[in-house]
C-alpha cells in the first residue's frame, strides 16, 4: 500500500455547499491527488465507511437518527474529524427547524394525512431526531472549519497541516458567516 | 422467494438515497424505488423571516446550484416587493446564471459521471471517480476542473463569493460591475469553449459503446417542462412555463408564474422525503414529464449561438421522430447547454447595458404573494411565497427541478433494472439461505446509480423540504419483510 494520507469526507444534513468548496481547490486538488487519497466521499464509490482514516471531513448538523449513527461510525474509524462548515459547527440553517416541533414541521411541508394526501412520509425514511445538533454535541471533534462554506483556502490549510504532521490547535481560526 | 435489493448510499449524485429493487418469486423485477433519505424543512422554517433574507436564505437549499435558488428567490420577492428592476440587474442576474450554469453541469459531467462514461460501467470501483479519470486521461480531468473554475469565478467576480453569495437581491443586485471584471472574464473564454468542444467530441466518439444504457436509461416517452424563450430558444432566466407532449407538441404555456398550481400538482410518496409532481390534469401516471438540460433542449428549435446550434444539430439527429426520449443523453445535452452559456457569457459582457450603475429598485412590501420561476442547472425551479402585513413569511412553497424528474427517475429504475437484470445477462443470485446477501455483479449496481446521475440530481435541493441520497440494495419479501442488505463491497465479494 502506498503511504499516503487517508482522507474521508461525509455528508450529513447540510446543503453540500462544503463539499463544493472543497471542489473550489480546483487544480491543487490533483497535485494534493499525489499525497492523500479520497478512501470515503460522495465522490467516490465506496459505500462502506473504512478504518484507519487519518481525517474524516463532516458536513451538516445531524438531523436524523442516521446522521447520528453515521456520525458515530465516522469517528470510530477516524484518527482526527473536523467539523465543516457553520451547520455542522454550529447548527446554522438546517437548525432553524428546532423552534417547531417535528409533526408541525412535517405536516406544514407534507400536509396532514387525510386532506388527499398520505402525509409525511414514514416508510424507508430516517425519523428526524427531536432537535437538530451541531457535530460536537454527537462526537468529540477535534477541529472546526467555520463559514458557510468555509472557503477553499480553509480546507488546504488543514489538508497541508494534516499531511506534515502538525499540530491542528495552531492553526489560525476562520471566520463565521 | 421474493426479495428486496437495496444501494446504499447511491455515489456520485448529489445528495443522499438508496435505490430498492423488488423481485418477485422468480426473481425478476416487480419494481425499483428511489428513497431520499434527507429532510431539509425550509418550507417550514421559513415562516416568520423577513421577505428580505430568503434569498440568502434559500440559497442554503443547495450548495451547488445557490444561484438558481437566489434568482427564483429574487424573483418571488421582485413581486412582493411590486418593483420592475433596472434592465442591467436583470442582464446580470442572467450572466450569473450562465456561470453557474456551466460550472454545475461541469460538476455532474466531470465530476460525477464521465468515470462511468469514459471508463466504463463496469471498470474497478476504485478507480471509477475524479482521481481515475485524472490518472487514464489527465487532459479530461483539467479541462472538467478548468471549466467547474471558471464558472465559479464567474459567480466570484460578480457576486463576490463563489458559494452563497448574498449580491442577488429583492429589487435587483446589490452592486454593478466593472467593465476591467468583464474583460478579465472574456479573456477566458476562448480556451474554456475550447474544452468545451473537446469534450463534446469525446462524448460522441464514446456513445455506440453504450448503445444497451442508451436504450433502457429512461428511454421512454414523457412531457417535457421548460421556460420557452422567444423563437424557440432555450430560456433560463424569464419567460412562460411551458409543457409539451412526448411527441413535442404544447399542452400549456402559462405566462403568469403565479398560476404554476394550475397546471402541476404534488404527489407526497410514503417512502420518499421527496415529492413527485405532475401535469395535473392527466394524474401522477400519464402527468410525468421531465425537466433540465434534455426537457430544455428538446424544447427548443435553436439555440440562437452558433456552436451550440451546430451541437444542437447533430443532437437532434439521435431521434428520428420527435424528442429525444433517452435520459442518458441528458449528458449529451449537458455539455451542448455548456458550450450554449459560454457564448451566453461573451453576448451579454459585450452588452453596453450590462455595465450600467442602476441595479436595484427598492421598496416595501407591496404584493400578498410572489413567485419566481428561473431554469436552474437541473431544471425548472418554482418559489412561491406569501407575506403578512409587516412583509414576514407566512408561506412558502418550493418547488425544485429534481423533484420534478422523481416520478420519471423512478421509472428509469425499473426500465434499467428490467433490462439489466431480467433480459440481461447480468447474474443476479438468490442466496441460498436467508441469512446470506444476495450476490449482484457490481456493474448492475453501477448501472443503476448511472441512470439517477443522467438527471444529475440535486437531493439535499430537493427535498428543500428534508434531504439525504446514498445508494443501498436491500433484500425484501413481496410483503415488505426486511431481508437484507447488499452494499457494493459486499456485492464485489461475491462477484
Ligand atoms: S455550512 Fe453553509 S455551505 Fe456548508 S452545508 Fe451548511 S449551509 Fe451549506
Amino acid at each position: 500500500m502506498t503511504n499516503k494520507k487517508r482522507i474521508a469526507t461525509c455528508w450529513l444534513d447540510g446543503c453540500s455547499g462544503c463539499h463544493m468548496s472543497f471542489l473550489d481547490m480546483d487544480e491543487l486538488l490533483l497535485e494534493l491527488g499525489d499525497r492523500l487519497e479520497l478512501v470515503y466521499s460522495p465522490l467516490v464509490d465506496r459505500k462502506e465507511f473504512p478504518d484507519g482514516v487519518d481525517l474524516a471531513l463532516l458536513e451538516g448538523a445531524v438531523s436524523t437518527r442516521d446522521d447520528a449513527a453515521k456520525a458515530r461510525l465516522v469517528r470510530s474509524r477516524s484518527r482526527l474529524v473536523a467539523a465543516v462548515g457553520d451547520c455542522a459547527v454550529t447548527g446554522n440553517v438546517p437548525g432553524m427547524r428546532n423552534r417547531l416541533d417535528n409533526g408541525e414541521l412535517l405536516e406544514l411541508v407534507y400536509g396532514r394525512p387525510g386532506d388527499d394526501q398520505p402525509g409525511p412520509p414514514t416508510v424507508d425514511v430516517p425519523p428526524l431526531l427531536p432537535q437538530c445538533l451541531p457535530l460536537h454535541r454527537e462526537i468529540e471533534v477535534d477541529v472546526f472549519l467555520p463559514g458557510c462554506p468555509p472557503p477553499a483556502s480553509g480546507f488546504v490549510r488543514l489538508l497541508e497541516a494534516v499531511l506534515e504532521g502538525r499540530d491542528l490547535t495552531e492553526l489560525p481560526t476562520l471566520k463565521f458567516g | 422467494m421474493a426479495t428486496t435489493i437495496s444501494i446504499d448510499p447511491v455515489t456520485r449524485i448529489e445528495g443522499h438515497a438508496r435505490i430498492s429493487l423488488y423481485l418477485d418469486e422468480n426473481h425478476r423485477v416487480s419494481d425499483c424505488r428511489l428513497h431520499v433519505t434527507q429532510f431539509r424543512g425550509f418550507e417550514a422554517f421559513c415562516r416568520g423571516r423577513p421577505l428580505e433574507e430568503m434569498p440568502a436564505l434559500t440559497a442554503r437549499t443547495c450548495g451547488i446550484c445557490p444561484v438558481s435558488h437566489l434568482l427564483a428567490s429574487a424573483k418571488a420577492c421582485d413581486e412582493l416587493l411590486a418593483v420592475r428592476i433596472p434592465p442591467a440587474a436583470e442582464l446580470l442576474r442572467r450572466l450569473l446564471n450562465y456561470g453557474q450554469l456551466v460550472q454545475s453541469h461541469a460538476l455532474s459531467f466531470f465530476h460525477l459521471a464521465s468515470p462511468d462514461l469514459l471508463l466504463g460501467m463496469d471498470a474497478d470501483p476504485g478507480q471509477r471517480n475524479l482521481f481515475g479519470v485524472a490518472a487514464a486521461m489527465p487532459e479530461v480531468a483539467r479541462d472538467g476542473i478548468a471549466l467547474r473554475r471558471f464558472g465559479q469565478q464567474l459567480i466570484q467576480r460578480l457576486a463576490g463569493k463563489r458559494i452563497h453569495p448574498a449580491w442577488v437581491v429583492a429589487g435587483g443586485v446589490s452592486r454593478p460591475l466593472e467593465r476591467k471584471t468583464g474583460s478579465i472574464i472574456l479573456a477566458e473564454l476562448p480556451a474554456m469553449l475550447t474544452a468545451a468542444r473537446n469534450n463534446l467530441a469525446r462524448l460522441q466518439g464514446v456513445l455506440e459503446n453504450f448503445q444497451a444504457e442508451i436504450a433502457s436509461f429512461a428511454n421512454f416517452p414523457s412531457g417535457y417542462l421548460a421556460l420557452a424563450g422567444t423563437g424557440g430558444r432555450p430560456e433560463y432566466y424569464d419567460g412562460p412555463l411551458r409543457l409539451l407532449d412526448q411527441r413535442g407538441q404544447e399542452l400549456f404555456s402559462e405566462p403568469v408564474a403565479a398560476n404554476y398550481g394550475h397546471h402541476l400538482a404534488e404527489k407526497v410518496e410514503p417512502d420518499s422525503y421527496l415529492k413527485s409532481p405532475y401535469y395535473r390534469p392527466l394524474g401522477p401516471e400519464e402527468g410525468m414529464y421531465r425537466v433540465g438540460p434534455l426537457a430544455r433542449l428538446n424544447a427548443a428549435t435553436a439555440c440562437g449561438t452558433p456552436t451550440a446550434d451546430e451541437a444542437l444539430a447533430a443532437f437532434r439527429e439521435l431521434s428520428s421522430n420527435g424528442p429525444v426520449a433517452s435520459s442518458f443523453h441528458y449528458h449529451y445535452a449537458r455539455l451542448i447547454e455548456i458550450i450554449h452559456a459560454l457564448e451566453k457569457i461573451e453576448e451579454l459582457l459585450g452588452e453596453e447595458a450590462t455595465y450600467d450603475c442602476r441595479v436595484r429598485a427598492t421598496a416595501g412590501a407591496n404584493a400578498p404573494e410572489g413567485t419566481g420561476i428561473c431554469e436552474a442547472p437541473r431544471g425548472t425551479l418554482i418559489h412561491h411565497y406569501r407575506i403578512d402585513e409587516q412583509g414576514l413569511i407566512s408561506g412558502v412553497n418550493m418547488i425544485i427541478a429534481t423533484g420534478h424528474n422523481n416520478l420519471a427517475m423512478n421509472r428509469g429504475l425499473l426500465q434499467a433494472s428490467r433490462a439489466f437484470i431480467d433480459d440481461g445477462d447480468m447474474a443476479l443470485v438468490a442466496p441460498t439461505d436467508q441469512a446470506a446477501p444476495p450476490a449482484i455483479r457490481e456493474g448492475l449496481l453501477n448501472r443503476l446509480e448511472a441512470v439517477i446521475r443522467c438527471y444529475d440530481p440535486c437531493l439535499s435541493c430537493s427535498t428543500h423540504a428534508l434531504g439525504q441520497m446514498p445508494l443501498a440494495v436491500e433484500l425484501r419479501r413481496n410483503s415488505g419483510e426486511f431481508i437484507g442488505r447488499v452494499t457494493r463491497e459486499m456485492a464485489a465479494n461475491h462477484d
